[in-house]
């Protein structure tokens, strides 16, 4: 009764979808209200409708329903209550229900909290976000149905993938999907205001906390997903330029173009025909990732399935929205009317060269992913476009990005004053090149590049603290009238300070950890003794241990730094019998922003262990920078003001700063 | 019937959903509109200017141009007037509602859907779950008992083959060792040994486990497992007529009706030794685990693909051979025989395909 009512409330929620995919329009062409209307509660029905059917799956995976296909082939009864629960999108089926779950989530959270919007443009955006989600339903409901049944149910499940049995798979998929389904939004947005032909700084207003919203899931999102695959996958890396991870960095790239470029245009009302492409375009690669990812094209851990009709089915549905947004802009965007002016020099000027790099930075990622994919697809033949494909494409990019960002906030709006700016950026400078000295001397003879990378993110950093010092008059003004008018600062700005500074503190976390990082690599026995960076790990012994579902061969470490013990470590291998697979659980200890990092190989038959130990230096910094990235966006979000983006007239005399 | 019934309330809650609105009609909330958020963005410079936040210049200026785009905002909204209704368009929208819904939700439905299975959830299906539980338990139980006794070889002798079962052949090799050691050597022990070897090293017959093997062999020539298993090893050196060799003996030594049989023949075939028709890899593990009856039909049901596809497409000569030799160890003589016609006429056109059959006829024992 719960697997059939959840698959009839699917299927209800399907017939929702289509209404209000229609009806609203309707209402909209000949300005009836409460046809309008309609499109709210529908959404909000279908909202309830694919929660229950969400609840109906969760709970069929809790009780070890097997005569449901999906629970028979990814549970099994004896699989601790959380990977019971997280397992549920650990598959494809149950994935692609929690993707349109969350895009009616979006969808009844728009039209529950959408009062402020004009009546016909929620009705459009409801129709629209309702074309999507209908296309998915039709999608899960015909090729990959999570409530099918089986007649004779077996008496055991066939496991979790083991690697999946973790407790990212509760965190960063919801996540990831949060952020790429919340691109929708904007998406909808978009396509409504070219199906009304009408856009205006209004508009960039009311997409705002959805893109940012979308913005802060997807940054914490991939920054999840790339520090469980750093110590899940057992080879301490954390970003490796997959194509499942390049589908997720492009729709990031093209999510932050926006988000800048929806700011120029909520406070300037410029660029306005521009963030509606870019909307599609983000939403567009989110469709795309999903398919990279869903359609089996790629073969990675995230690939659960691989089924033709499936990638066929998506490439459908890609065709259709991705093809039909972009006509629909061709054909309705000359329509739309330019907005405001300015200067090449000026903050708007700073923000399109902030569009122009990530877009460019978001193309190199697309080419060096599907370019391999065409290829193989036209010659048959065969390549990988690896790691340094994407090094030397990436940084040129991104290190005049970076050189950019702290000029950005300090120049004017409309016209702004780049010497200026320069003069006030002079301590973040001196403060790069002191770093770069001292780096260079610590590190004497070693990487060229390295001190200059950590002195172009101390730059970034000082930059952020500069802007702020000279919002609130640090040093020209008494400091008590300053800290008032820190206090008095909008949350907005603060949430830029942060954003960006956390773009320095990643880009510290990469260049230590790429360059210095240490490692041993060898065969102990019980007793032996590994050095790395200064620290000594002497490998107390072996014993097997029964977990849950799986059995385990735990190794302890016993880890001293000068003479002193510091800490034990256990890293540990697991045998998973159902499937008859085994991963390695890493063993972390944390230094400050520094890890030391074991993983456990094979045994040999004169017991001995392989074992990878790595020191990576200020790894977490990585980690922590997306952090403080998402943190700034959510200052940003929570800022309920209004956003005015003062013009600098043309004959001012030097006057504070605008408004963030 | 419950089920039915809840059914038809969440498909009326999902129609009143629609008809809700569409029954509000006298008084509607217009929704917002683009001049409240440039008045709310006005009354925000003056906020700014006052907290010093921006310059009076700066703000005369975002005054001037936000201005502008108030003005063009309500000239807008000015020009598309008040909502109207249509009653005509509600009524349809009201009509798709009530029969539209349905009518979909049912016909998907009634296709995907599996009304007539209930609920299976693992609680209630108890002596299952007793069955399984208690294994695991057991499992635990004799081993926390051996931990303390470990020279029970009763115990060890009983545990080994459940921890082979449950794929943990690492603790089962360790516990077949401690059986032999402690409660006598024997043929069947070395063998299922060397069986639990090849599990740790995925099906890889090792030096170690060829030794297992062969001591198994020593003690016992005509052990089965441990003289498949050798076989084995062979063709994995590459050996294939040892295996072949190996294999043979045991057929020809065997009973009639032992249950290994088909499985050794399908290996015969592997190696080329006579035999079987040739089973793809996959299908000899599936055919292990199969009744005598269903595997003799699904090497029937592949004999038989293999002379349709060959009627369609007569060019593949190995693929002839092949269909006579699956007759010939079926014991179809006069099948292979008319086979071995068919085959010469669909190659006749091709002088060197007529060669490369004859020969191949030849070894078959079938030339003429």
């Amino acid at each position: 009764m719960i697997a059939e009512s959840g698959h009839y409330a699917l299927v209800l929620a399907l017939g929702l979808a289509l209404i209000q995919s229609v009806v609203p329009l309707l209402g909209a062409r000949w300005r009836d209200a409460a046809l309008m209307n309609v499109a709210r509660s529908a959404a909000l029905a279908q909202l309830l409708f694919v929660a229950a059917s969400f609840a109906a799956l969760v709970t069929l995976h809790v009780t070890s329903d097997f005569s449901v296909v999906n629970v028979y082939e990814n549970s099994h009864s004896l699989k601790p209550l959380i990977y019971k629960i997280t397992g549920v999108w650990g598959n494809h089926e149950g994935s692609m229900l929690l993707w349109v779950s969350i895009l009616a989530l979006f969808g009844g959270l728009v039209a529950a909290f959408g009062n402020n919007l004009p009546l016909s443009l929620r009705a459009h955006v409801l129709a629209v976000q309702a074309w999507v989600a209908s296309a998915f339903y039709l999608f899960i409901l015909i090729t990959s149905n999570p409530f099918l049944r089986i007649a004779n149910p077996p008496i055991e499940g066939r496991d979790l993938n083991p690697v999946l049995q973790d407790i990212g798979l509760a965190v960063h998929p919801p996540m990831l999907y949060l952020g790429y389904v919340g691109f929708s939004i904007s998406f909808s947005f978009a396509v409504a205001a070219l199906l009304e032909g009408r856009i205006d700084a209004a508009w960039a207003r009311w997409v705002r906390p959805w893109t940012l919203m979308a913005w802060i899931f997807l940054t914490l999102g991939i920054a999840m997903g790339s520090y469980w695959a750093y110590y899940e996958l057992g080879w301490g890396g954390w970003w490796f330029w997959d194509p499942v991870e390049n589908a997720s960095l492009m729709p990031w790239l093209a999510g932050t173009a926006l988000l800048h470029s929806a700011l120029v245009m909520e406070k300037r009302n410029a660029l306005k025909v521009w963030t509606v492409l870019l909307s599609i375009l983000t939403f567009s690669l989110s469709l795309l990732g999903t398919f990279l990812v869903r359609s089996g094209v790629l073969t990675s851990v995230h690939a659960f399935a691989t089924d033709p009709t499936r990638g066929v089915f998506i490439l459908l549905i890609l065709f259709v929205f991705i093809g039909g947004s972009l006509s629909l802009y061709a054909w309705r965007a000359p329509a739309l009317k330019q907005g405001g002016l300015f200067a090449p020099i000026s903050r708007e000027g700073a923000l399109v060269l902030n569009n122009l790099l990530l877009t460019v930075a978001c193309a190199t990622v697309f080419i060096g992913t599907l370019y391999p994919l065409a290829l193989e697809v036209l010659t048959g033949e065969k390549i990988s476009v690896g790691a340094p494909f994407f090094n030397f494409t990436f940084a040129p990019l991104f290190v005049p990005l970076l050189i950019a960002v702290p000029f950005g906030p300090l120049l004017a709006w409309k016209r702004g004053d780049l010497l200026g700016a320069a003069q006030r950026l002079l301590a973040a400078g001196i403060a790069a090149l002191v770093a770069i000295a001292l780096v260079w001397a610590w590190t004497y003879g070693g990487a060229t590049l390295a001190p200059l990378a950590i002195g172009l993110a101390v730059f970034v950093i000082m930059g952020a603290l500069c802007d702020l010092a000279e919002r609130v008059g640090l040093f020209r003004i008494p400091l008590s009238i300053s800290l008032r008018r820190a206090r008095g600062l909008p949350r907005a700005t603060w949430g830029t300070i942060f954003a960006h500074a956390g773009l320095g503190v990643a880009l510290i976390g990469i260049v230590c950890e790429t360059t210095w990082n240490s490692e041993y690599i060898g065969a102990m026995k019980p007793n032996d003794v590994a050095k790395v960076a200064g620290y000594e790990l002497r490998l107390d012994g072996l014993t097997p241990r029964q977990g849950p579902n799986f059995r385990e061969m735990l190794a302890q470490f016993t880890v001293r730094r000068d003479g002193q013990d510091v800490s034990v470590m256990t890293p540990s291998k697991r045998n998973f019998t159902t499937r008859g697979a085994s991963t390695t659980e890493a063993a972390l200890l944390t230094c400050g922003a520094s890890q030391l990092y074991i993983s456990l190989g094979d045994t040999s038959a004169d017991g001995a262990i392989a074992v990878r130990i790595y020191h990576k230096p200020l790894v977490l910094m990585i980690w922590w920078g997306p952090v403080l990235m998402a943190f700034g966006g959510l200052l940003s979000l929570s800022d309920r003001r209004l956003r005015v983006g003062a013009p600098k007239p043309a004959k001012a005399a030097r006057a504070l700063q605008a408004a963030e | 019937m419950t089920l039915w019934f809840v059914f038809a309330l969440m498909t009326v809650a999902a129609i009143f959903a629609v008809l809700w609105p569409l029954s509000r009609s006298g008084r509607t909330d217009g929704g917002g509109s683009e001049v409240v958020v440039y008045r709310d963005q006005l009354t925000e410079i003056d906020r700014d200017m006052a907290g010093g936040i921006i310059g009076a210049a700066e703000a005369d200026a975002a005054r001037i141009e936000i201005s502008r785009r108030l003005l063009a905002a309500a000239d807008q909204s000015g020009r598309e007037g008040p909502p109207k209704g249509s009653l005509g368009l509600r009524r349809a929208a009201a009509t798709l509602a009530l029969v539209g819904l349905p009518v979909i939700a049912a016909s998907f439905y009634l296709i995907l859907g599996s009304p007539q299975l209930g609920d299976f959830p693992l609680s209630e299906r108890s002596r299952v779950a007793d069955a399984n539980q208690p294994l695991t338990n057991l499992v635990a139980q004799v081993e926390a008992h051996l931990e303390k006794n470990p020279t029970d070889g009763r115990g060890w002798t009983v545990l080994a083959p459940v921890l082979s079962r449950l794929g943990r052949y690492d603790d089962a090799v360790r516990a077949y060792r401690n059986a032999i050691t402690y409660a006598g050597d024997s043929a069947d022990r070395r063998a299922d040994l060397g069986e639990a070897l090849l599990g740790t090293s995925g099906g890889v017959v090792t030096a170690e486990a060829k030794a297992e093997f062969e001591r198994a062999v020593a003690l016992n020539a005509d052990d089965a497992k441990a003289n498949y298993f050798l076989g084995l090893a062979a063709e994995q050196d590459g050996r294939k007529p040892d295996a072949a060799a190996i294999w043979q003996k045991m057929l020809a030594k065997a009973p009639a009706d032992a249950p290994w049989r088909p499985l050794v023949q399908a290996a015969l075939v592997r190696v080329g030794g006579v035999s079987a028709p040739a089973l793809p890899d996959g299908a000899v593990a599936v055919a292990k685990d199969m009744s005598e009856a269903d595997r003799g039909s699904m090497i029937q049901g592949m004999v038989d693909r293999l002379a349709t596809r060959l009627k369609q497409n007569g060019d593949d000569v190995e693929g002839w051979l092949r269909l006579v030799r699956a007759y010939l160890v079926m014991g179809e003589r006069d099948k292979a025989i008319s086979a071995r016609a068919d085959a010469r006429q669909a190659v006749a056109n091709d002088a060197e395909r007529l060669r490369q059959l004859n020969e191949g006829l030849k070894t078959l024992g079938l030339d003429g």
